[in-house]
């Protein structure tokens, strides 16, 4: 029977949560790594059972973890994220340049090919590959080359936390940063450019369509069309259907076009999910109330998903990483809040109930399709 | 034998003892017990100093005999009773929360 593990990270450990394809009773096993930031936990398309998670503490700084038999036991792999060469600088808060400086990984994204190469998303902003299953990381510096001189820390850090890898073109990998933007390599990383035209920041950039600087939060795809892809932006979500080349808004009828995550349906490529935030500075749903929205039209109109989501005195937030779909029959949608909620659909977004409700702090929210 | 005491995080992330014996070569300073204790236990690289820098973290402290040595040279040599592993040398995460 087929079923789902979905892998959690929160504040204080990680958590995996299984069902069989109903999703009606779930098993909750967890904490694992009690104690530790959990930034991200993802498994290898490859090898269901191979599971990467970054684990991070104030204290002791950056770990990282693999298990090979779906999470049930852990083993340390490398945690040595050296910057190549000599690190540049990048604007700091004073406007002053500042050098840059290895704080946490905040997205894995394993190979889709091979379950060896697995690739990371870091603070301050690079992405790193690792070609041993995680023993040892090297960074794609290029990415570096591409106007890092302006790119600058937004309140969260200066992250590198999408990481968008192409299924059809091993060489073509779309990233993006905070507060940085979209970059998209096609030559396997050796050259990069930003892909951030049409994106509009008239609130947080002088000049509102800079190539560099925009606020990304989040970029989805879908499998079957690589060259579209959805983006939930700092305000605006935005639709390019040139691999990034250009973006136009398709925020619609959204009562708020702020937001972290976003997702695509895993068998309806014009069907995206959001959770739109009220605002910047008020980093929790408009009128308290939980509302998922989903639009089945590639963006524009959008219809509000509440059945069995809280609709009064709802104040948490859903990070950039906490939400993710499975590929079931009937795909089921899934997200963590910062108040320790993981809710699920098994319908599409169209009911939804709590797995968990007490959880620490949400980060991330990854969903395997188990055979 | 050199006796290092970890805290519990860094103890569950080595499965190790509470206290752990260390040989160390040569003069017993913190640099030389902390190459021993990352030799013995390679998860804990990067834990307790950077990796690139290998400076002390910065919320992580060096206690022994009732004494604060975090800020001690790292090269510089520890106390006798360290030395002579009669008193351990305490790895401790600082106070930090409120």
């Amino acid at each position: 029977m087929s079923g789902v593990r979905v892998l959690v990270g929160t504040r204080k450990g990680a958590f995996i949560l299984t069902s069989d394809e109903r999703r009606k009773d779930w098993h909750v096993c967890g904490p694992h790594f009690a104690g530790w930031e959990m930034y991200h936990l993802k498994g290898s398309p490859v090898d269901l059972n191979r599971l990467f998670a970054s684990q991070t503490s104030g204290w002791f700084g950056q770990t990282m973890q693999r298990s090979d038999d779906g999470g049930h036991t852990w083993e340390p792999i490398g945690n040595q994220f050296t910057y190549d060469g000599i690190p540049s600088t990048h604007q700091w808060y004073d406007g002053t340049q500042h050098p840059w400086e290895f704080a946490r990984v905040w997205h894995l994204e394993p190979s889709l090919s091979d379950p060896e190469t697995v690739y990371a998303g870091v603070e301050d902003a690079a992405l790193f590959r690792s070609s041993d299953g995680g023993q040892s990381w090297h960074e794609l510096s290029a990415l570096r080359e591409v106007k890092s001189n302006l790119w600058q820390p937004g309140a969260g850090g200066m992250c590198l936390h999408t990481i968008v890898l192409d299924p059809n073109d091993p060489d073509r990998i779309v990233v993006a940063i905070s507060a940085a933007g979209a970059f998209r390599t096609d030559d396997g990383g050796q050259t990069w450019v930003p892909i951030n035209r049409g994106l509009q920041s008239p609130y947080e950039l002088p000049d509102p369509d800079a190539d560099v600087g925009h606020c990304v939060h989040s970029v989805a795809m879908h499998p079957s069309r690589p060259n579209v892809l959805f983006m939930q932006k700092h305000w605006d979500v935005m639709r390019s259907d040139d691999a990034g080349e250009s973006w136009h808004e398709v925020s619609g009828n959204l009562p708020s076009d702020f937001g972290f995550p976003i997702a695509v349906h895993a068998h309806e490529p014009e069907t995206v999910y959001v959770v739109p935030i009220k605002s910047d500075s008020e980093h929790f749903p408009p009128d308290g109330k939980l509302r998922v929205y989903r639009s089945r039209t590639g963006g524009h109109e959008w219809e509000a998903l509440t059945d069995g989501l809280p609709q009064a005195d709802c104040y948490v937030n859903i990070l950039r990483d906490a939400m993710a779909v499975d590929s079931l029959d009937s795909c089921g949608v899934y997200f963590g809040t910062t108040g320790g909620q993981v809710y699920a659909s098994s319908d599409s977004g169209d009911t939804w109930a709590p797995i968990v409700r007490d959880l620490p702090a949400v980060l991330s929210v990854e969903v395997q399709t188990l055979p | 034998m050199i006796r290092v005491r970890l805290p519990q995080h860094l103890r569950t992330l080595a499965r190790a003892d509470r206290e752990v014996a260390l040989e160390v070569d040569g003069p017993v300073t913190q640099s030389a017990i902390l190459d021993a204790l990352e030799a013995a236990y390679p998860m804990l690289r990067g834990t307790i100093r950077d990796n690139v820098t290998r400076q002390r973290r910065p919320l992580v402290r060096f206690f022994a005999i009732q004494q604060d040595l975090s800020h001690e040279p790292p090269d510089a040599p520890l106390p006798e009773a360290v030395a002579t592993g009669a008193e351990p040398f305490l790895i401790v995460g600082a106070m930090a929360g409120g």
